[in-house]
């Protein structure tokens, strides 16, 4: 892509700068909303655009806004900001990079469903961002774009940061408004959904949005749904931030449109993996969505919603991580699954007990004490979880259990015929398999 | 007491938000500033602010990874260990952490300077090995530069280790923001 329409950090140096970003037509977006269209003009345009929510699930987000209720005195935007799948640092460079076209977005956002408040929940780690984030916001309240009656329009809109203090649940909505409001950052049981009067924050309704798309929305305005519709593919268009990390020459970000294929992201953009080493696995979605074996058709397949659930994952946020043959992707699972028992909230059992269990086979299993009947257990223990949790994270937590045991049993065996072939008590827990475990 | 010492920025904390209970994370972090952890003290003072029972309180600051409920090292160290930082490095780097100041998974220096955790993704998977310090990120790391860096922070504290190391390599101070 010639310029970029999200990270412009990358080809405006300070655009972060309020002088710097409104020089080079920032906040005109929000001018031309709040003066020339009605906020059911903006959701037209949003939906019209199909902008799709960038935070996982890729919903439409024009359709989000427009179940908001009309007539509810009080509605909120909050931006989610809390920022923790593994191998997710898009919404990080947005708020360091480009944090007024955020604001921006979000006060357009605001203006559509007429709301009088934004909170924008950023995880506690992002601290010193947060109080970054304050500055910026308070320059965009001199200058008119903030507080009471926002241009001259009648409109007035207060916009907050609130500090998360660590925890991935909370990036799940419900649990971040709970959090958001005091309570423990546990989910909600719905309906009644955000949206909805009873649903949302302070219970009432509410639209949750992602940091990344929220940015797009300015873009949006400025050059029409027809001209966004123009990038991508149809089912999924516009521009997308794609994470990558693990192994790969260059890790980082890379805004390119929805619909470039692994392949290109990986080899062109990413450089390569280390050393020309052969790539093994490919985690679309970080530790949430199931990992593919990085075949020819898997490199070959576009990075859309659509054409990623096609083979069997999902794209989620594009948090991609990239493994090479050198690793043990049993090792791999008991990583994954380490993070979600950590982050399990602990209010629905079979998350709470079943991503317990499910770390303690894997302890198991790399300390060489497994026998093959332990990845039954594993697989067990995940299909009493699935579909039976109250949000999706638990959801999630089955993930890198089930499709590392599907795609590669073979590595689990090793750990087991490694403690089998050692089976002497001195040599317990010091198979090789569990040696390199040790040493990653 | 918060309540005196810090009366206008308490105020401006409650002006953020229609209900009152929404001040209990900003009033911890708070508690925390002051107090260096969350002490039980702190907790009947901030449910005495917002109007809730003090074992509320308790619930919300054991409930987060960033609340310290007792006395930690002065710095805090905090190490990511997850999936994709481990695929760059990050474990060996932990251990080598943990040997180079003498402490164990978890645990806190002798002298009160160093406390050492794990802790999950903080999403600067792209610059592994990341460590936060206090906050505060420290990202691209290795050996030399995180030697430089505890030399850094000892010579801060005017508590010169024992043994300085003899490298030379300047600290990688990339803090966020």
């Amino acid at each position: 892509m010639a310029e970029h329409i999200l990270l412009r950090d990358l080809d405006i140096p300070d655009i972060r700068r309020f002088e710097v970003y409104t020089r080079h037509g920032g906040y005109e977006a929000l001018r031309k909303v709040v003066t020339t269209m009605t906020p059911d003009d903006v959701i037209n345009e949003v939906k019209k655009s199909n902008l799709r929510g960038r935070g996982g699930a890729g919903f439409p987000t024009g359709v989000k806004w427009s179940f908001i209720p009309r007539q509810e005195p009080i509605k909120y935007v909050v931006v989610n900001a809390d920022e923790s799948e593994p191998g997710t640092f898009k919404d990080r460079q947005i708020l360091e990079g480009n944090p007024h076209q955020l604001i921006e977005g979000a006060l357009i956002a605001a203006y559509a469903i007429q709301a009088t408040a934004i909170y924008i929940y950023c995880r506690g780690e992002f601290w010193d961002l947060t109080h970054a984030l304050d500055r910026h916001i308070e320059d965009a309240r001199q200058a008119g774009f903030v507080g009471e009656n926002i241009l001259d329009s009648g409109w007035s809109c207060e916009v907050h940061t609130h500090l998360g203090a660590g925890a991935y649940i909370c990036g799940e909505e419900s649990a971040l408004l709970n959090s958001l409001q005091g309570l423990l950052g546990q989910p909600r049981v719905r309906p009644p959904f955000p949206a909805q009067k009873g649903g949302g924050l302070y219970y009432e309704a509410t639209v949750v949005n992602n940091v990344e798309t929220l940015t797009n929305v300015p873009w949006i305005i400025n050059n029409g749904a027809d001209a966004y519709l123009q990038i991508g593919t149809p089912e999924s268009p516009g521009p997308k931030i794609y994470c990558l990390s693990g192994h790969i020459n260059r890790p980082g970000n890379y805004e390119l449109p929805l619909g470039i294929t692994f392949r290109e992201l990986i080899y062109e953009h990413g450089g390569g993996i280390p050393d020309d080493r052969k790539l093994k696995a490919i985690l679309p979605s970080g530790a949430s969505g199931p990992v593919l074996p990085a075949t020819d058709a898997v490199l070959d397949t576009p990075l859309t919603y659509e054409a990623v659930a096609k083979i069997g994952s999902t794209l989620g946020s594009a948090s991609i991580i990239l493994i090479d043959e050198t690793v043990n992707m049993a090792w791999a699972g008991s990583k994954m699954t380490q993070f979600f028992a950590h982050e399990s909230c602990g209010k629905c059992t079979p998350c709470r007990e079943g991503t317990y269990w499910s770390r303690r086979r894997y302890d198991t299993l790399l300390a060489g004490r497994a026998a093959e009947k332990d990845i039954d257990i594993l697989s067990d223990v995940a299909g009493q979880m699935t579909g039976l949790t109250l949000c999706a994270l638990g959801e999630f937590a089955v993930n890198p259990v089930v499709w590392t045991i599907k795609h590669f049993r073979q590595d689990y065996l090793e750990y087991i015929q490694q403690a089998a072939a050692e089976e002497k008590p001195a040599a317990r827990g010091k198979g090789k398999a569990a040696r390199d475990a040790a040493a990653r | 007491m918060l309540k005196e010492k810090y009366a206008d920025r308490i105020a401006a904390i409650f002006a953020k938000y229609p209900d009152k209970r929404s001040a209990m994370m900003p009033l911890l972090y708070l508690a925390q500033e002051e107090y260096g952890y969350v002490t039980p003290e702190a907790l009947g003072e901030i449910a005495a602010l917002i109007g809730v029972d003090p074992t509320q309180v308790r619930s919300i600051s054991g409930f987060y990874t960033m609340f310290r409920e007792e006395p930690k090292g002065k710095y805090w160290l905090q190490v990511c260990t997850d999936l994709p930082c481990a695929l760059r490095g990050a474990e060996q780097f932990y251990q080598e952490l943990l040997a180079e100041l003498d402490v164990e998974d978890g645990g806190t220096t002798a002298d009160g300077m160093f406390t050492v955790e794990r802790v999950m993704c903080l999403a600067a998977c792209d610059r592994a090995p990341v460590l936060q310090n206090n906050f505060h990120y420290h990202e691209n790391l290795d050996m030399d530069k995180m030697r430089a860096l505890i030399r850094q922070w000892r010579e801060e504290a005017g508590q010169p280790a024992p043994d300085a190391a003899a490298d030379s390599a300047d600290p990688d101070d990339s803090a966020a923001g």
